[in-house]
């Protein structure tokens, strides 16, 4: 089973790489012994920034940006992590899924993860995040996880709990095969009579 | 196999100079390239049609017309015909009357338009651009197959007892491509009838042209037209050159950065290493060109864009120079790799000798 992570960290390190990093361990964790284990793919979108900006600006991807979307379009879950900026996911995180195609995450499960500074952005995940995926028609996990500076410290007790729970959800939905792929148009076309008469 | 090239129109300031050309200048200078195409060689010139700035040529016939009037060889065509936005019963009078004028020389390419304000401007909308195509192109059809038609759709005043006039020349319709960029339904559209598929090609890498032809080349044969290596396709390309390839690029490369569509994005070297841009030198050019049969196999018509971003006249006609070198080299060897059973492009001449055949068959 392959895992994806998307992650709009911009430093190096990165707390958002390192909550994608930990939510991505939690997951081989618990799916391990399972009937596959999971394979990882992590996506460093700091590492595309010039390639989504020319995607915006030409209509399509280079050829490096066109196998990251494949291995994310293609994995069977999809772990998302932003950091914070301006009360909102940051705008190199939603140029990521502003290139996919229509419907290509439809019906994958996702679990959604932030850093910021301060807890008191936490809820980004419920009026930011949730919604895009569920206009993506994925399929999200119930507990999102929020990771601010204070979460790295002592007592992250809390954190790695959250991480835990969101993961565990993750492997189960996996499990519910919830994925369908959208029908191909090239594969399946409509035959031109329907079209003519339609 | 024809070449040929195509016109988008843009009135594009020049960025080496800031200087924009006027309209009259611009269709002024279409014109000349028109007919340099035809000066140097090449088979096809087609334009295509917008309805808002920065783009002039509204008026296709109007403008292909003329050029029918001074040239002798050159066939005159579109890239494309807007079968959304425009009357299917203009569309059929206007190209009808272009053939007679043109003695035959003549043949157009289907587009549905991809600027959604142009749309309403004709009492459409962009939501229907599909159903559009399809229904308008349906009517377009019957009109130069059928004297008298009797017609109600969805989109379009019904018609009875309608004659569109004049009559296609010696009864035969102008052969009709499809354009299309992303549209399976369109290249299904173009299966369905045995009409032309092109792929536009430029801007976008291969793998996704690909795509829509292989699935055009197998509609094509599922419909009853021939094989698949029959079907009939075309391409676009865009090309730069001079003698030396470095001259090229660095002459090229200010049009390049502000060029309407890519500029600002991806750098040239990237570009042309995604997209069938090429610049460089003819020998170059040759080599790139070679490699899209490679890709999609036997095609019958290429077409360059070689007049857009704001290149002057001066340079553009200097590339048609250029062209008319290369062509016959790509002609040749086109030509020789082609196998016997893979059609030319349809012609107002192969079609009206198919006609004859046909009505011989039924006698």
């Amino acid at each position: 089973m392959r895992i994806a992570v998307v992650t709009a960290g911009l430093t190096q390190p990165s707390s958002t790489r390192l909550l994608g990093d930990r939510l991505a361990a939690a997951v081989r964790d618990i799916s391990a012994g399972r009937a596959t284990d999971a394979e990882v793919t992590t996506v460093d979108l700091r590492d595309h920034a010039h390639d989504l900006t020319n995607h915006l600006l030409t209509g399509f991807g280079s050829a490096a940006l066109r196998d990251v979307i494949d291995a994310v379009v293609g994995a069977d879950a999809v772990i998302a992590v932003t950091p914070t900026f301006s009360a909102s996911y940051s705008g190199l995180f939603k140029m990521f899924f502003d290139v996919l195609e229509d419907r290509a995450l439809a019906g994958k499960p996702v679990l959604i993860a932030a850093t910021g500074g301060t807890e008191r952005h936490s809820l980004v995940l419920e009026y930011a995040l949730r919604p895009l995926f569920a206009y993506l028609q994925a399929v999200v996990v119930p507990t999102g996880v929020y990771a601010a500076t204070s979460d790295w410290g002592a007592g992250a007790g809390g954190l790695h709990e959250r991480i835990s729970r969101a993961a565990g959800e993750l492997v189960t939905l996996l499990g519910a095969g919830t994925a369908t792929p959208p029908p191909d148009p090239y594969d399946d076309p409509t035959p031109f009579e329907q079209l003519l008469s339609s | 196999m024809q070449f040929g090239i195509f016109t988008v129109g843009d009135v594009t300031p020049d960025p080496t100079t800031g200087r924009a050309p006027t309209e009259a200048e611009r269709i002024k200078a279409m014109v000349a390239i028109a007919l340099k195409a035809e000066e140097v060689g090449l088979d096809v010139f087609a334009t295509g049609e917008h309805h808002n700035p920065p783009f002039v040529p509204s008026s296709p016939t109007t403008m292909l017309g003329y050029i029918a009037a001074r040239t002798s060889k050159l066939i005159l065509s579109t890239a494309t015909t807007l079968i959304t936005t425009n009357d299917p019963v203009k569309i059929a009078e206007d190209f009808a009357m272009l053939q007679h004028l043109a003695d035959g020389r003549v043949d157009l390419m289907m587009g549905r338009g991809n600027t959604g304000p142009v749309y309403p401007w004709f009492g459409q909308d962009i939501r229907d651009g599909i159903p559009l195509a399809i229904e308008n192109y349906a009517l377009l059809r019957r009109l130069w197959r059928e004297d008298v038609v009797d017609w109600d759709g969805r989109f379009r005043t019904p018609l009875q007892g309608f004659t569109s006039t004049p009559r296609p020349l010696d009864g035969v319709p102008p052969f009709v491509w499809h354009g299309s960029i992303r549209s399976p339904e369109i290249a299904e559209q173009a299966a369905y009838y045995g009409d032309g598929f092109f792929a536009n090609h430029i801007f976008w890498p291969k793998e996704h042209f690909e795509r829509l032809i292989s699935f055009y080349r197998r509609r094509f044969e599922h419909y009853g037209h021939g094989a698949a290596d029959q079907a009939i396709v075309g391409l676009g390309g865009q090309v730069f050159m001079r003698r030396d390839s470095q001259d090229a690029v660095n002459e090229f490369r200010p049009y390049f950065d502000k060029a309407p569509v890519y500029g600002h994005g991806p750098s040239l070297e990237e570009f042309t290493a995604e997209t069938p841009l090429t610049i460089g030198s003819p020998q170059q050019v040759i080599e790139k060109t070679l490699t899209f049969r490679e890709t999609f196999g036997d095609y019958q018509r290429q077409l360059f864009l070689v007049d857009h971003a704001g290149l002057p006249l001066k340079t553009v006609l200097e590339q048609l120079d250029l062209l008319g070198e290369i062509v016959p080299v790509l002609r040749k060897e086109l030509d020789a790799l082609r196998p016997a059973h893979v059609p030319d492009a349809p012609t107002h001449a192969s079609l009206v000798a198919r006609s004859n055949e046909l009505e011989g068959s039924t006698r």
